[in-house]
């Protein structure tokens, strides 16, 4: 499809794109910052609302945005994640004293560059899109410049960052060269002749370097707990979830489409990687004592349930990673907004701060107890139903030392979560009642909460909205 | 008629506990009624369930069905038989008289009854519904459900060491049950078609090595809550540390659970890895009961004492378990309904005792007999009924288990009865320290039991008697069903 028919499929990303220019310029003539962050809420909202299904694949561009049901639900993703990290930023105190408006900016300019990768089936756009995506999370974990930890943390970031680019910059190089083309499919076809068959290999190891960078999965972990501790809550709150979230649905696009037919070789690869993610994450969090700490490692053991789904890589495995992927989002995002708000007024982010919770803020302490819950994957909250996916497409699957591992994990993840459930209500209280959180807070938990109870209980009803 | 009385049963506790939430934390004599009449209220749609039910009829009744997540064909599938409807009957008399004999407990931490009444409720809804449900997923969801308000019961309201107990049965109970989660999946995946409904699985083909791994998976689950020998160290510590209505609770219908697993999904799903896996089981139950009636016999608390009497008294229920025939599963059946009455009035007891003297010591007491007369009385009547006197419900129950037993192997059967005389000596000798001999002169002031005391525990009595005299009365319910499942096992092994 050429550019100007292309341009009616592409006014979300369109407007998304002048949202963030628009924004930009507006943070020069006005000096309420707020304003501007309800601007960019504005202009996700109005995304949010001009998508409109693709009826068929789209190879919008000639081929380079390639909009199909996959990248449909991914933009939905990543708008729901940029919006609600927008909406529990506007309270976000240490952003007052820097270029709040550029924040936001650079939030929309995230938004249009998840949505790109979601929809590269090319590997000149994804390496671009994916570069997009990291220059951008490196400005933002590094925004707070005089904070020495938020700096210490985005030079980590990009010097791990790079290096892994770089490697998988590499196997693409080589698959470059095997096929001659850069297109995911005609690449696929040209891997199926055997005498290539190493350098594929090669070459999908290579992108596990690269993606399992993003999506946080060992060995590839390691800058996770230190970015994490360091960036802005909020943006921790975001890196957590889209990223790691797009950086799944690259993963399952290269697989599916490129190295489709190796399954047998590298599906072991990613059984033991899955296993190796979700047991140093869990048994690393146990330790903590810092909850942005505790919540990375938390989240990398999360990862390494999600590559459960892309091991197995049967349909229901696929579903499974998209299943968990939104359960996932919803459940950290509603974690951090507790965390945010518990560090606004104790201005700490270690878990003593959480003693008595219950009764300093019982709502507070209620909520994350769900949320804490629905991560353990406790039924009937949402988490349940992800691990349940996961579960059902490893025993599906035969996969049956991979859903022993994962149980076991489970009980690990379960003794940890119930840490700090045990300090929010077994422990006494160290302090005052907290004041009620800002009206942003207030609507950002009970849209999380509603909707990771609501997934729960009906799960049916929106695994026919994202899976048809 | 009997339309939704299941779903009324299951969702009334919860509607009551999102109640309670919206009364103000400082009316807590609200908060309580309320508690008290949504539990009442459950016991009242039980009996009205006893009545609707067609005692003489196999089979599943009042079943209720609709789809809920169609795409794993999961349904909302709830429905009674013989061997559920006992423990339901079991679960409501529990929750109400735990109910009653919270009032005065839950006051120890000032100001948090809305949270206590509130779990409490939610855990009656988890109880139910894992009794009532037919839907392997939707089984596993309540039986999850039970776990956490367990967790914070004992957690928030417990003894000294309540964290730590706390956490040692949720992560037991959790561990058990996400092999059973990988077990129902493995079910999930072999019936053709793809279905979680119990009334479709039984009676479909497995191959006897799949049964045998499957078995193995859902034997974690319910072995860890029963429990059984090697998994029961949770239960000693979450017995002791929990309050009394959670004891009460925790040994009147949670233990139940495990054992009601056995009876409702293992038996019936895998019916040749049963008959495979069956000397395991008699070990097991044998184990259990001769070890737990001497670490009984071993304790100087009063609770830890009880609470181990449990392990023995749940070993008769696994030896009727592993007897497979008529008499066995009687006794099992009739032994999980006794235990829950028996066992769950003698940890009232011991919260009687406790409240006053903030002391479990069984050696500190002495001569109690004549300072608490009426106390006296009751706590030799739930003493006697637990060792097994002819005339109350718990001789019935343990005869039946072991003439059933005596028919699989006489030797298990003969090595049992070991466990009936630990239970005559631990209970007397229990008797003897706290009723007989020289009054302590510090316990010199106590009062007698309490009118509200005595109402929580006159209807256990009242059931322990009528069984014990006439346990047709609970037996007719059991009958039909058991023959039923037997029938079903014995077709499969020909």
């Amino acid at each position: 499809m050429n550019t100007v028919e292309s341009l009616k499929y592409f006014i979300p990303e369109l407007i998304l794109l002048g949202g963030a220019f628009a924004v930009l310029t507006l943070d020069f003539f006005t000096k309420q910052k707020k304003l501007v962050g309800k601007f960019s809420l504005l202009v996700i909202v109005v995304a949010l609302g001009l998508i409109e299904t693709p009826a068929q694949p789209l190879p919008l561009f000639f081929g380079l945005f390639h909009l199909d049901a996959f990248a449909h639900f991914f933009r939905y993703l990543a708008l729901g994640a940029v919006g609600v990290t927008i909406l529990i930023s506007l309270g976000y105190s240490p952003l007052e004293k820097r270029y709040a408006g550029e924040f936001y900016g650079l939030f929309l300019f995230m938004a249009f560059a998840l949505i790109l990768v979601a929809a590269a089936n090319n590997l000149l756009m994804i390496f671009l899109a994916i570069e997009f995506v990291s220059l951008l999370s490196y400005l933002l974990v590094g925004f707070l410049k005089n904070d020495p930890k938020s700096k210490e943390a985005a030079v980590k970031y990009l010097l791990f960052g790079s290096v892994c680019s770089g490697i998988m910059l590499y196997g693409m190089s080589l698959l470059y060269g095997t096929a001659g083309s850069l297109e995911l499919p005609v690449i696929g076809n040209a891997l199926f002749y055997a005498p290539f068959k190493p350098l594929a290999i090669t070459a999908v190891l290579f992108f596990f370097v690269g993606l399992g960078f993003k999506i946080s999965m060992a060995p590839f972990h390691m800058w996770a707990p230190d970015v994490y501790e360091g960036a802005p809550t909020p943006v921790t709150a975001f890196l957590s979830v889209a990223p790691k979230a797009l950086g799944f649905a690259v993963f399952m696009r290269v697989l599916a489409t490129a190295f489709g037919h190796l399954t047998d070789v590298w599906s072991p690869v990613l059984v033991i990687l899955s296993i190796l993610t979700m047991t140093i994450g869990n048994i690393t969090a146990v330790s903590q004592s810092n909850i942005k700490r505790f919540l990375a490692y938390s989240s990398i053991a999360q990862a390494g349930y999600i590559l459960m789904g892309l091991a197995v890589f049967s349909l229901l495995g696929r579903d499974a990673v998209l299943i968990y992927l939104l359960v996932y989002l919803l459940t950290n995002l509603g974690a951090f907004t507790v965390v945010l708000f518990v560090e606004g007024e104790t201005q700490s982010d270690s878990l003593d701060a959480y003693a008595g919770l219950s009764q300093r803020s019982p709502v507070a302490a209620a909520m994350l107890t769900v949320f804490l819950l629905s991560l353990a994957g406790l039924p009937p909250l949402a988490g349940f139903i992800g691990k349940y996916y996961v579960f059902a497409a490893a025993i599906g699957g035969k996969f049956i030392m991979l859903a022993i591992f994962a149980a076991i994990n489970s009980v690990i993840a379960a003794y940890y979560y119930f840490r700090i459930i045990r300090l929010m209500y077994l422990a006494p209280a160290t302090g005052p009642a907290f004041l009620s959180p800002s009206k942003t807070l207030t609507a950002a938990l009970w849209v999380l909460f509603l909707s990771v109870l609501a997934l729960g209980v009906f799960p049916g009803f929106f695994i026919t909205r994202i899976l048809g | 008629m009997t339309s939704h009385i299941l779903s009324w049963i299951v969702f009334t506790p919860l509607i009551g506990a999102f109640s309670v939430l919206f009364v103000p934390k400082s009316a807590t004599r609200w908060i309580k009624w309320i508690a008290l009449a949504v539990t009442g209220i459950v016991t009242a749609l039980t009996c009205c369930a006893l009545t609707f039910f067609q005692s003489a009829q196999a089979g599943f009744q009042m079943v209720e069905r609709a789809s809920w997540i169609p795409q794993f064909g999961v349904q909302y599938l709830l429905g009674v038989d013989g061997i559920s409807l006992p423990m339901v009957f079991l679960t409501a008399i529990i929750s109400l008289i735990a109910c009653l004999a919270s009032f005065p407990h839950a006051c120890g931490k000032e100001g948090r009854e809305k949270e206590y009444y509130f779990l409490y409720l939610l855990l009656e809804t988890g109880m139910m519904g894992t009794f009532l449900a037919l839907d392997l997923f939707l089984f596993y969801v309540f039986w999850e459900v039970v776990l956490v308000p367990m967790y914070f019961l004992i957690g928030i309201w417990g003894g000294p060491r309540r964290e730590y107990a706390a956490i040692k049965f949720f992560l037991y109970t959790l561990a058990g049950s996400l092999f059973m989660l990988l077990g129902i999946l493995a079910v999930y995946f072999a019936a053709v078609p793809h279905t979680f409904d119990m009334t479709q699985l039984v009676g479909m083909p497995r191959g006897l090595f799949f049964q045998q791994i499957v078995f193995m998976a859902f034997f974690l689950g319910f072995a860890i809550k029963v429990p059984i020998f090697p998994f029961h160290t949770w239960l000693p510590d979450a017995h002791v540390e929990a309050p009394t209505p959670i004891s009460v609770i925790l040994a009147g219908v949670l233990l139940k659970m495990g054992t009601y697993g056995f009876f409702r999904f293992s038996y019936p799903l895998f019916p040749e890895a049963t008959y495979w896996f069956r000397p395991a089981m008699a070990v097991l139950a044998v184990v259990g009961i001769v070890y737990g009636g001497f670490v009984a016999l071993a304790q100087t608390d009063f609770k830890k004492m009880v609470a181990y009497s449990s392990v023995s008294h749940m070993g008769f229920v696994l030896l009727g378990l592993a007897a497979l025939n008529a008499n066995g599963f009687r006794g099992a059946m009739l032994q999980m309904f006794t235990h829950g009455t028996i066992t769950g009035g003698l940890f009232l007891l011991v919260g009687v005792l406790y409240d006053r003297t903030h002391s479990r010591d069984l050696n500190g007491f002495g001569g109690l007999g004549a300072k608490m007369p009426n106390y006296a009385g009751f706590l030799t009547f739930f003493a006697l009924a637990s060792l097994g006197l002819p005339g109350l419900s718990g001789f019935i129950s343990e005869f039946l288990a072991l003439l059933g037993s005596y028919q699989y192997s006489k030797v298990a059967t003969g090595v049992s009865t070991i466990g009936i005389i630990l239970a005559a000596t631990y209970l007397l000798y229990m008797i003897q320290r706290v009723l007989l001999g020289k009054l302590n002169l510090k316990w010199a002031h106590l009062t007698d039991i309490k009118t509200q005391e005595v109402l929580t525990l006159v209807p256990l009595m009242v059931l322990i008697l009528g069984i014990g005299v006439y346990p047709r009365i609970i037996l007719d319910y059991m009958v039909p069903t058991l023959d039923g499942l037997l029938k079903t096992l014995e077709g499969a092994i020909r």
